[in-house]
């Protein structure tokens, strides 16, 4: 510790490449952290935590609906714990670009299965009880500043009153989820009040887009959701049952290449401007050979020129770095999605920060072993010598 | 002074043969920026170009307060009030209006076996006539009233089991695949087309359709046809362009890709930035006795910092090239499809290197070069010549 002030004094010693190769890691390291932000958004971003749900839709398209009276028979299956129901509405906020989901929901039973949704017990309360009720995740409330007791206009796009108005809904709750366990950008109403204003036989009425199933055990989810689907299969429409995780990374597949491709180029520069940035480290430390041979002749042993040597690029790219790290959490938790709700919720998971780290201490070491090393080795007559 | 600045500038050029190290850090930081650049707008561009690839003589009717083909709906006596439309182009007294309905369907996606949802469109043999640009490469037409569809050229290369002979098994259907056709790249070369009256039943639909796609009979009559049709008091509907509805449909994919190609390309900027920083700096300090001796002969200042930017400009254009051309090389064409959310489906489109990218991502390495060397340079051009010489 006490040639702490030695090691600062080498840093000093050409203030500006000091600083501006600091600043090079700080960059580096807060475009890891976005990078891997962004890669968990592609990856459909959450970390589903209901390993024990499963996911029922028609089974030929997507787009198709699901009889609402499937339900029952789905609740008295084998294994199966909960089923809650909710219909893809569409629909337009002012303008197409203000895109967020909306969903039909039975409010009871889809809380009752996504205990994830953070709601104070007296907007519940309220939502339950109010027909034209919503409740809205908490991002998409702060985005358009709405707040409790708000009235909503929506324009239907696939169900439309029949005379033509937009629906209006009243905000009774905002939902919180702990972070990275479920998106914060949806909105949710009444699946009752959606059925009874379609007239019979319209597309939706009595019929839901998709069922989501709580299974009594986690284990047996795979068999629970064939049972399930072997149970409409003499039934039209078939369904096609799968956990939730995977419903999720279909969709995250599906959108595929241009996520993998953007990623792996910038991450291959980075990877390559790391390794430009240990290069430059290290050419600091050749150039103070002589000054070494100096250190070595006043009596400093191999190993302490060594430690000294590594300490000072140990120090850039843990000051740098770290920097850089928090910049990032700093910045995806303060402006959030840079596309501003097309990508799924980002955020930087623990275990991506833990590989930042990593990264950080390998390049402190990488940087500073081989200098450190030939350092260690020099003799003191012959790097005096060559100057 | 421009013999000055030339003379200063050559000797500097030389010598960065003796920098090699520090000037291919800064030439390759640059580069890397530039491939980034190039690479991710690259997408946005192919995406662009499907909204290029519409046909101007096409307009598609859909229902007023739709936004996509997926939440409209007519049914034929509707399709019939728009064939009626003045501006409708005619062939032997046939309406060239072309009812079309929309099913989405799984198909595995080539590379990973994922089920993707694919658009299938249900046409009746108008269609043809309107899409008149839409040819067959490769086996036949559908035979109206069979199980039999046609896949766009885009679609084959981009699902599994596509090939002509072989089925598609939707639901309870089974569709022969019985020809390859393409249509001057536009979205629908990534669709599968089938006779909609052989889709109405098996997707149960009531002989409904979505959209309508109408020739004109002149490019310059579409605000004709959409006067005569916002008018109608039979119907209530929303005309566009194809071009303008391509436009909208990939407009938040667009929107995605260059926002996060701002962020990403942004951050690499800026450490590009530092980088040439310390180049330009390592460049100043190993020429620091040749500068003092120039400006001791009385060479002006102003052509010393001029000839520190022309390098910095220069090893930033050599980066920009590196880059460009690798972004060139490994991406321009390059097959692929994404999610569109807007549509609940897949898009195919190809990467796209323009040459308006790659001018803006020269111009933007030579900004950054130039930000980069403008401290250096006027570092040189403010070396106290005496202390500069005696230091050495």
């Amino acid at each position: 510790m006490k040639f702490a002030p030695l090691v600062w004094r080498s840093l000093l010693r050409r203030k500006l490449r000091t600083v501006f190769t600091l600043l090079s890691v700080v960059v580096a390291f807060t475009l890891f952290g976005v990078l891997m932000a962004i890669r968990t958004g592609f990856s459909a971003g959450i970390t589903v935590t209901g390993a024990e749900r499963l996911v029922m839709l028609d089974k030929v398209s997507m787009i198709n609906a699901v009889p609402l009276r499937y339900r029952a028979r789905i609740a008295s299956a084998a294994g199966v714990a909960d089923v809650t129901n909710a219909n893809w509405f569409g629909g337009i906020y002012q303008d197409p670009r203000n895109d967020f989901a909306k969903l039909a929901v039975d409010a009871e039973s889809w809380l009752r299965v996504h205990p994830e949704f953070v709601v104070a017990d007296g907007q519940r309360k309220s939502w339950l009880a109010n027909r034209t009720g919503a409740m809205v995740g908490a991002d998409t409330a702060r985005r358009f500043g709405w707040k409790i007791g708000d009235r909503v206009p929506v324009q239907g796009t696939i169900y439309r009153p029949a005379d033509g108005r937009p629906w209006e809904f009243t905000i009774d709750a905002i939902y919180d989820t702990p972070e990275g366990t479920a998106d914060r950008t949806q909105f949710f109403f009444h699946q009752a009040y959606l059925n009874e204003t379609l007239a019979p036989g319209a597309y939706g009425r009595d019929e839901v887009t998709f069922f989501v199933i709580k299974v009594a055990n986690p284990r047996e989810a795979e068999q629970v959701a064939s049972r399930l689907d072997a149970l409409f299969d003499g039934a039209s429409p078939q369904t096609r049952t799968a956990t939730e995780k995977a419903f999720v990374s279909s969709f995250a597949n599906q959108v595929g290449d241009i996520g993998a491709i953007m990623l792996a180029i910038a991450g291959a520069v980075l990877f390559a401007i790391l390794m430009v940035i240990g290069n430059t480290m290290a050419e600091a430390t050749r150039e103070r050979t002589s000054e070494l041979a100096v250190l070595k002749t006043l009596g400093f042993g191999d190993g302490r020129i060594f430690t000294l040597v590594l300490a000072e690029s140990c120090l850039i790219a843990l000051a740098g770095g770290g920097l850089g790290l928090t910049l990032a959490i700093a910045g995806i938790a303060l402006v959030g999605d840079p596309t501003s709700g097309m990508l799924p919720p980002i955020h930087l998971p623990t275990g991506d920060v833990a590989r930042g780290l990593v990264l950080i201490v390998a390049l402190g070491v990488m940087a500073g072993l081989l200098p450190a090393l030939q350092a260690r080795r020099l003799l003191i007559v012959e790097a005096l010598r060559r100057r | 002074m421009l013999v000055q600045i030339l003379a200063v500038t050559a000797m500097n050029l030389q010598s960065i043969r003796q920098r090699l190290g520090s000037a291919a850090v800064a030439v390759f930081n640059i580069a890397g920026v530039v491939v980034v650049f190039v690479a991710v707008l690259s997408i946005a561009e192919g995406l662009r170009s499907l909204e290029a690839a519409g046909d101007p003589d096409l307009a598609l009717v859909l229902r007023s307060g739709s936004d996509t083909e997926l939440t409209s709906g007519f049914y034929m006596e509707h399709v019939n009030a728009i064939a009626e439309a003045p501006a409708v182009a005619r062939v032997n007294g046939e309406a060239l209006a072309s009812p079309e309905l929309l099913v989405i369907i799984n198909v595995p996606l080539r590379r990973n076996g994922i089920e993707a949802q694919v658009p299938l469109r249900g046409v009746l043999p108008v269609a043809f006539k309107v899409h008149d640009r839409l040819s067959i490469v490769a086996g036949r037409h559908f035979t109206p009233g069979r199980n039999e569809v046609i896949v766009g050229r885009a679609a084959l290369r981009q699902y599994a089991g596509l090939e002509i002979g072989s089925t598609i098994k939707s639901g309870p259907n089974l569709w022969h695949v019985v020809g390859v056709f393409e249509d001057a790249e536009s979205v629908a070369e990534g669709e599968i087309w089938c006779d909609a009256r052989v889709a109405h039943p098996v997707y149960n639909r009531n002989n409904s359709y979505q959209s309508v796609s109408v020739a004109l009979t002149a490019r310059n009559q579409f605000d004709a046809l959409k006067d005569a049709l916002t008018t109608d008091p039979r119907l209530t509907v929303t005309v566009m362009r194809q071009s303008e509805y391509f436009a909208d449909q990939s407009r938040d994919l667009q929107t995605m890709v260059r926002s996060l190609g701002l962020v990403i390309t942004g951050l690499l900027a800026l450490g590009a930035i530092f980088a040439a920083v310390n180049t330009m700096y390592s460049a100043v300090a190993a020429r620091t006795r040749e500068i003092a001796t120039l400006r001791a002969l009385g060479f002006d200042s102003l052509a010393v910092v001029v000839s520190v930017l022309v390098e910095a400009v220069l090893l930033g254009a050599v980066g920009a090239g590196i880059g460009g051309v690798l972004a060139w090389i490994a991406l321009d064409g390059f097959q692929t499809s994404t999610l569109n959310f807007q549509m609940f489906s897949q898009v195919s489109f190809r990467f796209a290197v323009t040459p308006v990218l790659l001018w803006q991502g020269l111009l933007c390495a030579v900004v950054l070069s130039l930000i980069g060397g403008t401290l250096p340079a006027l570092r040189a051009a403010r070396l106290p010549v005496i202390e500069a010489l005696r230091e050495l």
